[in-house]
């Protein structure tokens, strides 16, 4: 369980990034943290694995207080994919970049090897293995990143922009690999702007809109809710787009999901003709 | 009259396996918004690299067969000759940022187009603004965040106004609705100005819209190319892994289970919307 509890964090350039921010992230939630450019959703994941401190307030992982315990501690609990894969990526084989943290880790060469063969094929990469991974694509860096967190297995797992840069398959990939996770009890954590991808997904959102949470709830209750997306930024998913522009016809407006909404609609129809 | 034509192009990094584009023909003609998609890896980046010449002037490897861009053999041409008809936004800003000030970086390209000061001045502040980063003029492009980032490059490129402006990727940190605004944007800039715009992007729910012309590839090669609405109409497209808008597909999944919708495949919610309004009506 995460635990936030009023917490504030201000950068050493004084911009307060975090305004008495409190949240519980229960074990085995899949949690959608959204909002516009700069309002505190990096700062404040940041926060979980013990990278940023709260200036003020606590964050317990598990009982364990952030300031208590040190980063690298923290780390074989809580995985981080950073959003700009560059910032992570540093081996000269995708292989080793996977098996530096497992080999910190202390995982047996034998089980190294399992985890790593086992990442790749997940994520599609099982041909690069060999390869640098900065001769790899923006997408496929990306996902490099993504693997080598995997691959230790941290009990939560927290994704920041997952989506970018990546295809519809991709993102299929992902989503069903997050379904998969939730079946294991596993804690997910994503930052994203990716709409689209939040829809299909359905999880719990956490809007959040000049370093405060200014709303959390169902995705689906939230993702159509024109006015709390507005004013983080957010537009509304193009499903939802269509309902609220189809009231004429007394249909509802909380629709994300397209076969929900061909179902509804050929029902509507059908009742017409 | 086609500003960018390549025939046969095939390309391989220096001690890559096999080509990273292979057999690509394409012709983009002057004015057009052609947006560039297809699976991740696909080959979208390193076609882009050849617009201006930084294949293979940069990353050398073998490049064969022919590209015309601006009227110059992209292959003979230096990328400095090339810039300066070609603005190329990278995927990641941080590659393209180098100044020590959002504005320095804006003006860069403007300096080696030997404009008079007031023009150079003029230029800037209207980049500036037309991007949302006036405000951020002072401050160090690399300590502003990745969506700022993005703006910046972005301001960088359509100060230069070159005949052709291509973006990879560019709004991939932005949220929604900056990004929304940003493609608005370069919409005008291509519309008003008449500059050709060549866009990558995965989100064709966002950007569908804007494109007179679509390209889509896989594997290095090029699947489909032509006008949007007739590309994503098709199923393949979605088959190899493109994320055509949600409003095309749900107007696929309603007129083949008998909702007879007008055939002129929506690339928006507005325009899928209408039409449906327009079926229950005479319904």
């Amino acid at each position: 369980m995460i635990e936030i509890e009023q917490v504030s964090f201000a950068y050493p350039n004084g911009v307060e990034a975090l305004k008495n921010v409190s949240l519980t992230i229960n074990d085995g939630e899949f949690t959608a943290v959204m909002g516009q450019n700069g309002a505190g959703k990096t700062t404040l994941v940041k926060h979980l694995n013990g990278l940023l401190k709260p200036t003020k307030g606590i964050i317990r992982v598990d009982g364990v207080e952030t300031t208590k315990t040190s980063v690298a501690a923290l780390a074989r609990k809580v995985g981080f994919v950073f959003q700009n894969p560059d910032h992570q990526l540093f081996s000269e084989t995708v292989e080793e970049e996977i098996s530096f943290a497992l080999k910190n880790f202390g995982f047996t060469e034998d089980a190294i090897e399992k985890r790593i063969t086992w990442a790749l094929n997940l994520l599609g990469l099982t041909q690069y293995r060999k390869t640098s991974p900065f001769m790899l694509s923006g997408g496929e860096r990306k996902r490099v990143a993504l693997a080598s967190v995997l691959a230790w297995d941290p009990e939560i797992l927290i994704l920041d922009e997952p989506t970018i840069g990546q295809d519809y398959q991709q993102k299929e990939k992902l989503r069903q690999f997050i379904v998969q996770m939730q079946t294991q009890r596993k804690t997910i954590v994503i930052v994203t702007h990716d709409v689209e991808f939040v829809a299909e997904c359905n999880p719990r959102v956490v809007l959040m809109k000049d370093g405060r949470v200014v709303a959390d709830g169902e995705g689906r209750a939230i993702l159509t809710n024109p006015e709390a997306l507005a004013q983080s930024s957010i537009v509304l998913p193009q499903i939802a787009q269509v309902f609220s522009q189809l009231s004429p016809l007394g249909l509802p407006k909380d629709v994300i999901d397209t076969y929900e909404a061909k179902e509804l609609l050929l029902k509507t129809w059908r009742r017409l003709k | 009259m086609a500003v960018i034509e390549t025939r046969n192009l095939t390309y391989t990094y220096p001690n890559a396996a096999k080509p990273s584009i292979s057999g690509v023909s394409i012709k983009i003609e002057k004015g057009e918004f052609v947006l560039i998609t297809g699976p991740s890896g696909c080959g979208k980046t390193t076609l882009c690299r050849c617009f201006n010449g930084l294949i293979p002037h940069f990353y050398q490897g073998e490049l064969k067969g022919e590209i015309t861009v601006a009227g110059m053999d992209a292959t003979k041409h230096p990328t400095y000759e090339m810039a300066k008809h070609v603005g190329l936004v990278f995927q990641n800003p941080e590659n393209q940022l180098f100044a020590l000030s959002v504005e320095k970086d804006v003006a860069f390209g403007l300096e080696n187009l030997g404009l008079s000061r007031e023009e150079m001045r003029k230029r800037v502040d209207w980049a500036l603004n037309l991007t949302g980063i006036y405000d951020l003029r002072e401050r160090s492009p690399h300590e502003v965040s990745g969506g700022q980032q993005q703006r910046v490059a972005i301001a960088a490129v359509l100060a230069m106004q070159p005949e052709i402006v291509v973006l990879d990727e560019p709004t991939s940190f932005l949220d929604p609705l900056s990004a929304e605004k940003i493609f608005e944007v370069i919409y005008e800039f291509n519309k008003k100005l008449g500059i050709t715009v060549v866009l990558v992007e995965h989100r064709l729910d966002l950007t569908a819209k804007y494109a007179d012309h679509i390209i889509v590839m896989d594997e290095g090669k090029v699947c489909f190319d032509g006008e949007p609405r007739g590309v994503l109409s098709r199923e393949e497209p979605r088959l190899i892994g493109i994320g055509i808008p949600k409003a095309t597909l749900l107007y696929q999944m309603l007129r083949r289970d008998g909702l007879s919708l007008s055939n002129t495949t929506p690339l928006s919610s507005q325009e899928l919307s209408k039409l449906i309004l327009e079926a229950f009506e005479a319904a």
